[in-house]
Protein backbone atom coordinates (compact mmCIF):
# COMPACT_ATOMS: atom_id res chain seq x y z
CA UNK A 1 0.00 0.00 0.00
CA UNK A 2 1.44 3.66 -1.39
CA UNK A 3 2.12 5.84 1.51
CA UNK A 4 -0.94 8.50 1.78
CA UNK A 5 -1.15 12.03 3.30
CA UNK A 6 -2.37 11.74 6.68
CA UNK A 7 -4.40 15.51 5.58
CA UNK A 8 -7.31 12.74 3.62
CA UNK A 9 -7.73 10.29 6.15
CA UNK A 10 -11.08 10.01 8.12
CA UNK A 11 -11.93 12.30 10.65
CA UNK A 12 -12.82 9.43 13.15
CA UNK A 13 -9.29 8.00 12.29
CA UNK A 14 -7.17 10.82 13.53
CA UNK A 15 -9.45 11.79 16.62
CA UNK A 16 -8.40 10.88 20.26
CA UNK A 17 -9.76 7.13 20.35
CA UNK A 18 -9.63 4.74 23.44
CA UNK A 19 -8.15 1.86 22.49
CA UNK A 20 -5.59 -1.53 24.33
CA UNK A 21 -2.78 -2.65 23.90
CA UNK A 22 -1.85 -5.79 25.13
CA UNK A 23 2.70 -6.73 25.48
CA UNK A 24 4.17 -9.91 25.29
CA UNK A 25 7.50 -11.08 25.98
CA UNK A 26 10.46 -8.39 25.77
CA UNK A 27 7.52 -5.84 24.75
CA UNK A 28 5.85 -7.06 28.54
CA UNK A 29 9.01 -6.74 30.08
CA UNK A 30 10.51 -3.57 28.75
CA UNK A 31 6.86 -1.99 29.37
CA UNK A 32 6.21 -3.25 32.57
CA UNK A 33 2.68 -4.48 32.17
CA UNK A 34 0.76 -7.08 29.74
CA UNK A 35 -2.00 -4.80 28.91
CA UNK A 36 -3.62 -1.17 29.05
CA UNK A 37 -6.49 1.02 28.04
CA UNK A 38 -5.07 4.40 26.69
CA UNK A 39 -6.70 6.95 24.59
CA UNK A 40 -4.33 8.21 21.49
CA UNK A 41 -4.80 10.47 18.53
CA UNK A 42 -2.58 7.92 16.56
CA UNK A 43 -3.66 7.15 13.16
CA UNK A 44 -2.00 3.86 12.70
CA UNK A 45 -0.21 1.39 14.41
CA UNK A 46 3.04 2.95 13.35
CA UNK A 47 2.35 6.28 15.20
CA UNK A 48 0.82 4.37 18.25
CA UNK A 49 4.46 2.04 18.53
CA UNK A 50 6.52 5.30 18.09
CA UNK A 51 4.07 6.83 21.06
CA UNK A 52 4.68 4.21 23.13
CA UNK A 53 8.15 3.74 22.48
CA UNK A 54 8.53 7.75 23.49
CA UNK A 55 7.27 6.09 26.95
CA UNK A 56 8.85 2.74 27.29
CA UNK A 57 12.45 1.32 27.18
CA UNK A 58 11.58 -0.61 24.39
CA UNK A 59 14.33 -2.06 22.22
CA UNK A 60 12.54 -3.47 18.96
CA UNK A 61 12.62 -1.34 15.99
CA UNK A 62 9.31 -1.29 13.97
CA UNK A 63 10.80 -3.90 11.21
CA UNK A 64 11.47 -6.62 12.90
CA UNK A 65 8.08 -6.49 14.66
CA UNK A 66 4.46 -7.52 13.24
CA UNK A 67 1.10 -6.09 14.11
CA UNK A 68 -2.30 -7.65 15.29
CA UNK A 69 -5.81 -5.89 15.41
CA UNK A 70 -8.61 -7.81 17.11
CA UNK A 71 -6.53 -10.75 17.38
CA UNK A 72 -5.44 -10.82 13.36
CA UNK A 73 -2.72 -10.13 11.79
CA UNK A 74 -2.96 -6.17 10.67
CA UNK A 75 -0.59 -3.70 8.72
CA UNK A 76 1.31 -0.98 10.40
CA UNK A 77 -1.04 1.42 8.13
CA UNK A 78 -3.80 -0.27 8.93
CA UNK A 79 -6.50 2.95 10.23
CA UNK A 80 -6.77 2.34 14.04
CA UNK A 81 -10.54 2.49 15.42
CA UNK A 82 -12.00 3.10 18.96
CA UNK A 83 -12.17 -0.19 20.72
CA UNK A 84 -9.53 -1.45 18.65
CA UNK A 85 -6.88 -4.59 20.59
CA UNK A 86 -4.00 -3.77 19.05
CA UNK A 87 -0.46 -6.15 19.78
CA UNK A 88 3.15 -5.60 18.45
CA UNK A 89 4.41 -9.02 17.95
CA UNK A 90 7.87 -9.30 18.93
CA UNK A 91 10.41 -11.85 16.67
CA UNK A 92 8.86 -15.17 16.95
CA UNK A 93 10.82 -18.22 18.23
CA UNK A 94 8.79 -21.22 19.33
CA UNK A 95 9.62 -24.71 18.48
CA UNK B 1 -10.41 -29.80 20.69
CA UNK B 2 -8.67 -27.48 18.07
CA UNK B 3 -5.72 -29.34 16.50
CA UNK B 4 -3.58 -26.89 17.20
CA UNK B 5 -3.19 -26.36 21.33
CA UNK B 6 -1.49 -25.24 24.36
CA UNK B 7 -0.48 -26.74 26.90
CA UNK B 8 0.63 -25.96 30.34
CA UNK B 9 1.25 -29.19 31.26
CA UNK B 10 3.29 -32.30 29.85
CA UNK B 11 2.11 -33.51 26.54
CA UNK B 12 0.48 -36.83 26.60
CA UNK B 13 2.55 -38.14 23.04
CA UNK B 14 0.20 -41.52 23.37
CA UNK B 15 -3.03 -39.28 23.33
CA UNK B 16 -2.31 -37.38 20.82
CA UNK B 17 -0.95 -40.24 18.86
CA UNK B 18 -4.35 -41.96 19.12
CA UNK B 19 -5.91 -38.98 17.86
CA UNK B 20 -4.49 -39.51 14.23
CA UNK B 21 -5.38 -43.47 14.34
CA UNK B 22 -7.49 -44.01 10.82
CA UNK B 23 -7.75 -47.18 8.65
CA UNK B 24 -7.36 -45.43 5.60
CA UNK B 25 -3.60 -44.28 6.72
CA UNK B 26 -0.82 -46.28 6.24
CA UNK B 27 1.94 -43.88 7.63
CA UNK B 28 2.53 -42.01 10.73
CA UNK B 29 5.23 -39.46 11.53
CA UNK B 30 5.86 -36.94 13.99
CA UNK B 31 8.39 -34.55 15.41
CA UNK B 32 9.28 -33.91 18.57
CA UNK B 33 10.99 -30.71 19.77
CA UNK B 34 13.31 -30.80 23.43
CA UNK B 35 14.65 -28.66 25.60
CA UNK B 36 18.16 -28.41 24.60
CA UNK B 37 21.29 -27.57 27.44
CA UNK B 38 22.34 -25.15 24.89
CA UNK B 39 22.24 -22.66 22.33
CA UNK B 40 24.47 -19.92 20.30
CA UNK B 41 27.67 -20.56 23.09
CA UNK B 42 25.38 -20.61 25.82
CA UNK B 43 24.66 -23.15 28.51
CA UNK B 44 20.69 -22.85 29.20
CA UNK B 45 19.37 -23.88 32.26
CA UNK B 46 15.84 -23.85 31.12
CA UNK B 47 13.34 -21.89 29.08
CA UNK B 48 9.87 -20.14 29.42
CA UNK B 49 7.45 -20.04 26.59
CA UNK B 50 4.66 -17.61 25.86
CA UNK B 51 2.13 -17.81 23.14
CA UNK B 52 -0.55 -14.71 21.78
CA UNK B 53 -2.82 -17.69 22.45
CA UNK B 54 -5.54 -16.00 20.28
CA UNK B 55 -3.83 -15.45 17.00
CA UNK B 56 -1.64 -18.38 17.73
CA UNK B 57 -4.23 -21.34 17.57
CA UNK B 58 -5.54 -19.16 14.32
CA UNK B 59 -2.56 -19.17 12.69
CA UNK B 60 -1.76 -22.47 13.70
CA UNK B 61 -4.93 -24.08 12.41
CA UNK B 62 -4.15 -22.43 9.22
CA UNK B 63 -0.70 -23.95 9.02
CA UNK B 64 -2.53 -27.42 9.46
CA UNK B 65 -4.95 -27.07 6.68
CA UNK B 66 -2.29 -25.85 4.45
CA UNK B 67 -0.50 -29.22 4.96
CA UNK B 68 -3.40 -31.31 4.57
CA UNK B 69 -4.25 -29.57 1.49
CA UNK B 70 -0.44 -29.40 -0.04
CA UNK B 71 0.08 -32.78 1.15
CA UNK B 72 -2.87 -34.77 0.80
CA UNK B 73 -2.21 -36.02 4.32
CA UNK B 74 -5.62 -37.29 6.19
CA UNK B 75 -4.85 -36.24 9.57
CA UNK B 76 -2.47 -33.36 11.46
CA UNK B 77 -1.81 -32.20 14.83
CA UNK B 78 0.09 -29.68 16.75
CA UNK B 79 0.39 -29.43 20.18
CA UNK B 80 3.03 -26.44 22.49
CA UNK B 81 4.03 -26.03 25.46
CA UNK B 82 3.85 -22.64 27.57
CA UNK B 83 5.32 -21.62 31.05
CA UNK B 84 8.73 -23.14 32.31
CA UNK B 85 9.95 -25.90 31.08
CA UNK B 86 13.37 -27.70 31.98
CA UNK B 87 16.20 -29.42 29.59
CA UNK B 88 15.02 -32.39 27.85
CA UNK B 89 10.78 -31.45 28.05
CA UNK B 90 9.03 -32.01 25.45
CA UNK B 91 8.23 -28.28 24.09
CA UNK B 92 6.72 -28.99 21.00
CA UNK B 93 5.01 -32.17 19.17
CA UNK B 94 3.39 -32.39 15.40
CA UNK B 95 1.80 -35.49 14.09
CA UNK B 96 0.60 -36.58 11.23
CA UNK B 97 -1.01 -39.41 9.30
CA UNK B 98 -1.52 -40.34 5.82
CA UNK B 99 -2.23 -43.01 3.43
CA UNK B 100 2.01 -43.50 2.61
CA UNK B 101 5.21 -42.72 4.68
CA UNK B 102 5.98 -39.61 1.85
CA UNK B 103 3.03 -36.81 2.40
CA UNK B 104 3.40 -37.67 6.00
CA UNK B 105 7.09 -36.75 6.30
CA UNK B 106 7.14 -33.95 4.48
CA UNK B 107 3.47 -32.54 5.67
CA UNK B 108 5.35 -32.92 9.44
CA UNK B 109 8.69 -31.05 8.26
CA UNK B 110 6.57 -28.45 6.95
CA UNK B 111 3.91 -28.07 9.92
CA UNK B 112 7.08 -27.45 12.00
CA UNK B 113 9.17 -25.24 9.80
CA UNK B 114 5.92 -22.69 9.32
CA UNK B 115 5.23 -22.89 13.59
CA UNK B 116 8.80 -21.44 14.11
CA UNK B 117 8.40 -18.88 11.64
CA UNK B 118 4.93 -17.70 11.53
CA UNK B 119 3.00 -18.35 14.91
CA UNK B 120 3.47 -15.87 17.62
CA UNK B 121 5.19 -17.89 20.49
CA UNK B 122 8.33 -17.04 22.12
CA UNK B 123 11.01 -18.32 24.24
CA UNK B 124 13.11 -16.88 26.74
CA UNK B 125 16.33 -18.74 27.54
CA UNK B 126 17.56 -18.82 30.98
CA UNK B 127 21.50 -19.35 31.34
CA UNK B 128 23.54 -21.13 33.54
CA UNK B 129 25.78 -17.84 34.04
CA UNK B 130 22.49 -16.51 35.70
CA UNK B 131 21.81 -14.44 32.51
CA UNK B 132 18.71 -14.55 30.39
CA UNK B 133 17.29 -13.41 26.66
CA UNK B 134 14.29 -13.90 24.38
CA UNK B 135 15.67 -15.50 21.40
CA UNK B 136 15.47 -13.89 18.19
CA UNK B 137 14.44 -10.67 20.15
CA UNK B 138 17.93 -9.76 22.16
CA UNK B 139 20.09 -9.55 18.91
CA UNK B 140 17.61 -7.76 16.77
CA UNK B 141 17.12 -5.41 19.42
CA UNK B 142 18.69 -1.31 18.39
CA UNK B 143 21.48 -0.86 21.09
CA UNK B 144 20.63 3.02 20.49
CA UNK B 145 18.76 5.41 17.71
CA UNK B 146 22.09 5.18 15.44
CA UNK B 147 21.31 1.96 14.88
CA UNK B 148 18.81 2.55 12.41
CA UNK B 149 20.46 0.64 9.68
CA UNK B 150 20.37 -3.26 11.78
CA UNK B 151 17.02 -3.89 9.84
CA UNK B 152 15.18 -7.57 9.79
CA UNK B 153 12.91 -7.81 6.65
CA UNK B 154 10.16 -10.76 6.56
Amino acid sequence: MAPSATCCAAESTISPKALTVQYYALLREQAGRREEALTTSAPTPRELYAELAARYPFTLTPEVLRVAINGEFGEWSTPLAAGDAVVFIPPVAGG
Amino acid sequence: MAAFRFSRTALDVAALRAELADPACGGYAAFEGWVRDHNEGERVRHLEYEAFQALAVREGERILAEARQRFGVAHALCAHRVGDLSIGELAVWVGVSAAHRDEAFRACRYIIDEVKHRVPIWKKEHYVSGDSGWVNCERCAAPGAEDGAHAHGR
